[in-house]
């Protein structure tokens, strides 16, 4: 087992590196310079401008320079803004962005397998309809119009919730429930098809062979089973997450990364495109190795490390 | 001998898209204290179904009693509430199943599967279940119990898991147990092992066992009385040595030469049995065995064959036997 | 149980051979494709996809026809007007009617949709068919270039490769996009042909067939080419809603289409802007229609998978 842990640690470094890789090297096959969009400047000015962001170096240097930086954990200076560098900012809308993700994930984590559990003891009766109805619609309904219905017939109707901004807890209600419905629908349609397996499977005619109530059963055997497969998919929604938080972000005006990331892609402005683009990718990859890391826990037909016979 | 168990004109189908499936069409036998039944017959004869049934672990749609009583310690179990049957699943009858590979849940430690019944059922602390865990273990002969108590199925292998399934399943002392072809899937050198392990546990809790097999070797080994099914009806019953000594039904002859035996010339072609059962969606107007007998009358196509009683345990259902009938030459030479 | 009818001794000959049938066969049996299509219309809610995603299909190429107005026409006078009798749909705040600028937006989604569907399956079936038949080498090492392609955070490449290939304040090509959203999700389909070819290559059908005398070219169009079609069809259908949503993504954040040419994703965030101000019709209905869509393709590749799934045969 150690052997392919190390192997999927591997994977994800060379898989980092590939996005910083490419982010550099398209960042950098911006038809034009970054700078000659601007309305035009002085010459000296523009020649420091390029010294200072090392524009003036061959290409390759630039790469090595910049790869040096980021393991440094420098991601260097925003073109755009006077006051911060793209660390500032990172460290700024990170933690927000972090709130509302956390929230949704647990919200996801909660009602999806549920949901699921709910379906799969209630085949093909209304409890199984409803529950895949709103499955459906959670992963067919984009984050952002789920986001904008509630806005426009929640937010404005209840008092208590915010149509957008940042600072409290209520603030954060809304948009952590639009986000998290595309992984609880993921969830629980994963969650329903991997119950109606296990309860086929011959071991459930075993327990019930036992006398045990019907609850124990479902609890201690069938849902046990079945979350497995689920936890294998915790990799793709944590990506879901990431991505669908972007747009949350805009819609509710939320100051988080996301919102950093999309007003530097309207900006164009590289090195913070660049830098949240590298931190979302070392994020993402960490998650999807933890979540690789936490399987091979839960599993207790897979072990870390061999115990002795 | 009082009996433990007695089934009267069960009769239990299944709904499905295509219609009514009747996969038990009225069967009634008796099991008394401490005997072992053997229940023999091909796949898809009703066998399954019956052992499922009388501890009411079928799924019930599609499955529904369409008749009859199962009779236990004098109370019908098909007027009992789901309640009533879950004191008495895992307690006073218990079942082993076919696979081992399967019937153990994966991801729960073995011990804990052991005496999960035997909490629920007699209420026993986690120190007493834990200590009557590896006394069943060492019950059924599985080494180093203290040790194992706490690992998972996949560490086990068939043989041992089967011996798992037996510790579970008598873990409560139960005055039946239901093993449904209980070795099929192990190795021949196991399965004498687990069926050594049956009898003797069977002596020691004084307990009466249905067993569920196609294999006529082991019916010769650990049955006493043997049933023979065929298209969800009892065609002969009997005492074992009846049943191998003069078997009354063509059908149970064929069964018997269709065994491979040691003493055979290798080069003589291996007997079986033409076709297959009839489909129960439309259940055969008289003898089931119909199509494929071959010492067939025209009475046998319309007719459902009266009850023979052959002496007081021995009863087959074959116009055969019937008096008016002809001695009609088998091909087999029937008596063995 | 005695019966109570008289017996002829006649009833007690031997039945001729003729009449015992021991291989009886009672059903009719059933054949592979009409099967599975009888599976899907008994599925209500995959044939009401079905039916919209034909009826959004038409509606895409009729619609922008039917109340006459163009899908760029603007008209100053009428700008931010509610759903009325004329415009069934209202306004834009450029004076466009949203009725033929939704259907047109329809035309681009779909487009987009089934286009990057279509080219995952391209590219997806020829490195996956190559990474089945070729040696083990060459298939092992395709596969670990496919795996670390997989692992680039898709939606991260997708916008970066639009901010890189787009001018600021415009969209992005057609011919953009769907190069970037097909960049890294043709490695599912690869991988499932892939699978299948393998595991086809070594199966009973090969034998059997090559043992009856089957060469190798019928092999693959009679038993391999069927079974693997099912689950490739399931695939594509549900990559399309995917890239739909993908497409739509991208336009809320900017990189879509370029106007005055629309996709439902750009109608959505143009009408992000009419939400406060009491239009929220401009962002909801575009809304509606993504959903729609994406729901149709979604319950029909979900009926189509249930079809094929032997194990659910009623």
């Amino acid at each position: 087992m150690k052997k392919y842990l190390l192997k999927r640690i591997l994977m994800a470094v060379v898989t980092i590196w590939a996005v910083i890789t490419i982010t550099f090297i398209l960042m950098h096959s911006v038809p034009g310079n970054p700078f000659r969009t601007e309305s035009k400047m002085p010459k000296v000015v523009y020649e420091n401008l390029q010294k200072k962001y090392g524009l003036d170096k061959p290409l390759s240097e630039q790469y090595f320079i910049y790869l040096g930086k980021i393991v440094r954990g420098d991601f260097g200076d925003s073109m755009k803004s006077r006051v911060e560098t793209v660390n500032q900012m990172i460290t700024r809308g990170f933690p927000v962005s972090g709130v509302i993700g956390i929230e949704a994930l647990l919200i996801a984590l909660c009602f999806g397998p549920a949901l699921g559990a709910v379906a799969a003891l209630n085949q093909n009766r209304w409890p199984d309809y409803l529950s895949m109805i709103i499955a459906i619609l959670g992963i067919s309904v984009p984050s952002f119009i789920m986001g904008t219905v509630f806005i426009q017939f929640l937010a404005r109707n209840i008092g208590w919730l915010p149509i957008g901004g940042w600072g409290e807890f209520r603030h954060s209600v809304l948009p952590s429930f639009a986000l998290a419905f595309l992984p609880m629908a993921q969830i629980a349609r994963l969650m329903r098809s991997s119950m109606l397996e296990v309860l086929n499977q011959d071991y459930i005619k075993t327990a019930k062979s036992k006398g045990i109530t019907k609850a124990t059963v479902v609890l201690k055997h069938a849902v046990r089973n079945a979350i497995l497969p689920v936890v294998s998919i915790l990799g793709t929604v944590a990506s879901n997450l990431l991505v669908g938080s972007f747009v949350i972000e805009k819609i509710f005006g939320i100051p988080g990364l996301g919102m950093f990331f999309i007003m530097s892609i309207g900006n164009r402005d590289y090195p913070l495109i660049m830098g949240t683009t590298i931190f979302y990718a070392i994020i993402l990859v960490s998650l999807l190795l933890m979540v690789d890391i936490a399987y091979m826990l839960i599993d207790p037909r897979i072990k870390l490390v061999k115990e002795g016979r | 001998m009082e009996n433990v168990l007695e089934v009267k004109d069960l009769k239990i189908s299944f709904k499905t898209f295509f219609g009514e499936v009747e996969a038990v069409r009225g069967i009634s036998f008796k099991v008394g204290k401490e005997e072992t039944i053997a229940i023999v017959g091909e796949s898809g004869c009703g066998k399954s179904v019956t052992a499922s049934g009388i501890m009411q672990l079928l799924p019930m749609p599609p499955a529904f009693f369409k008749g009859g009583e199962i009779i236990f310690n004098g109370e019908n179990l098909l007027n009992k509430k789901e309640k009533e049957m879950q004191a008495i699943r895992g307690n006073k009858i218990s079942m082993v199943f076919q696979d081992p590979m399967t019937s153990l849940n994966p991801t729960m430690k073995i011990g804990k599967q052991i005496v999960e019944g035997l909490v629920k059922h007699h209420k026993m602390s986690a120190e007493d279940a834990h200590k009557k865990a590896i006394e069943m273990l060492e019950l059924v002969a599985v080494p180093q119990p203290g040790k194992r108590i706490n690992q998972y199925p996949h560490e086990f292998s068939g043989g041992m898991r089967q011996r798992v399934m037996i510790a579970l399943a008598m873990v409560c002392n139960p005055q039946l147990l239901i093993a449904d072809e209980p070795t099929t899937a192990l190795d021949v050198t196991v399965q004498a092992q687990i069926l050594e392990l049956m009898k003797k546990l069977q002596e020691q809790l004084e307990m009466s066992i249905i067993l569920i097999t196609h294999d006529l070797g082991i019916v010769a080994d650990m049955s006493d009385r043997v049933i023979v099914m065929y298209a969800g009806q009892i065609v002969e019953t009997g005492l074992t040595e009846e049943i191998f000594a003069s078997p009354k039904h063509p059908y149970t002859r064929k069964l018997l030469a269709s065994v491979p035996r040691l003493d055979m010339n290798k080069d003589e072609p291996l007997y079986s049995i033409d076709g297959t059962p009839p489909d129960l969606y439309i259940p055969p107007k008289g003898c089931s065995f119909y199509d494929r007998c071959t010492e067939a009358m025209k009475i046998c196509k319309d007719h459902v064959p009266d009850l023979n009683e052959h002496n007081d345990t021995h009863l087959s259902r074959c116009w055969l036997n019937h008096p008016m009938a002809q001695k009609v030459y088998s091909m087999d030479g029937g008596e063995k | 149980m005695k019966a109570e009818y008289n017996l002829s001794p006649d009833l007690f000959n031997v039945a001729s051979r003729e009449d015992r049938n021991a291989e009886k066969i009672h059903r009719p049996s059933i054949k592979y494709w009409p099967d599975v299509w009888r599976r899907l219309k008994m599925n209500h809610l995959a044939m009401t996809g079905l039916i919209l995603i034909i009826f959004f299909s038409i509606m895409a190429f009729v619609g922008t026809e039917i109340n006459g107005f163009k899908y760029f026409e603007q008209n100053y006078d009428l700008i931010n007007v509610h759903p009325n009798g004329v415009h069934w749909f209202g306004t834009d705040e450029l004076g466009r009617d949203l009725f033929t600028r939704v259907w047109y937006g329809t035309r681009y989604s779909l487009f987009i949709g089934i286009m990057a569907a279509l080219i995952d399956f391209l590219i997806g079936v020829l490195y996956g068919g190559i990474a089945g038949i070729t040696t083990r080498r060459v298939d092992s090492v395709m596969m670990r270039i496919a795996e670390v392609i997989y692992s680039i955070p898709y939606l991260l490449v997708v916008i970066l490769i639009s901010v890189v290939f787009t001018q600021a304040g415009q969209g992005s090509s057609l011919f953009i996009l769907i190069f970037a959203m097909t960049l890294t999700s043709w490695v599912p389909m690869a991988i499932l042909v892939r699978g299948q070819v393998l595991q086809l290559k070594e199966s009973e059908y090969a034998l059997a067939s090559e043992s009856i005398g089957g060469t190798k070219n019928w092999i693959l169009r009679k038993h391999i080419i069927p079974n693997t079609l099912g689950p490739i069809l399931v695939n594509v259908t549900l990559s399309i809603p995917r890239a739909i949503f993908a497409e739509a993504t991208l336009s809320f954040i900017g990189l879509g289409i370029q106007a005055p040419k629309s996709s439902l994703g750009a109608l959505a965030n143009d009408g992000l802007a009419g939400l406060p101000v009491g239009n929220a019709y401009q962002i909801l209905i575009p809304a509606i229609f993504i959903s729609l869509v994406m729901f149709a393709f979604n319950v029909l590749g979900d009926g189509f998978r249930d079809a094929l799934d032997p194990r659910l045969r009623k």
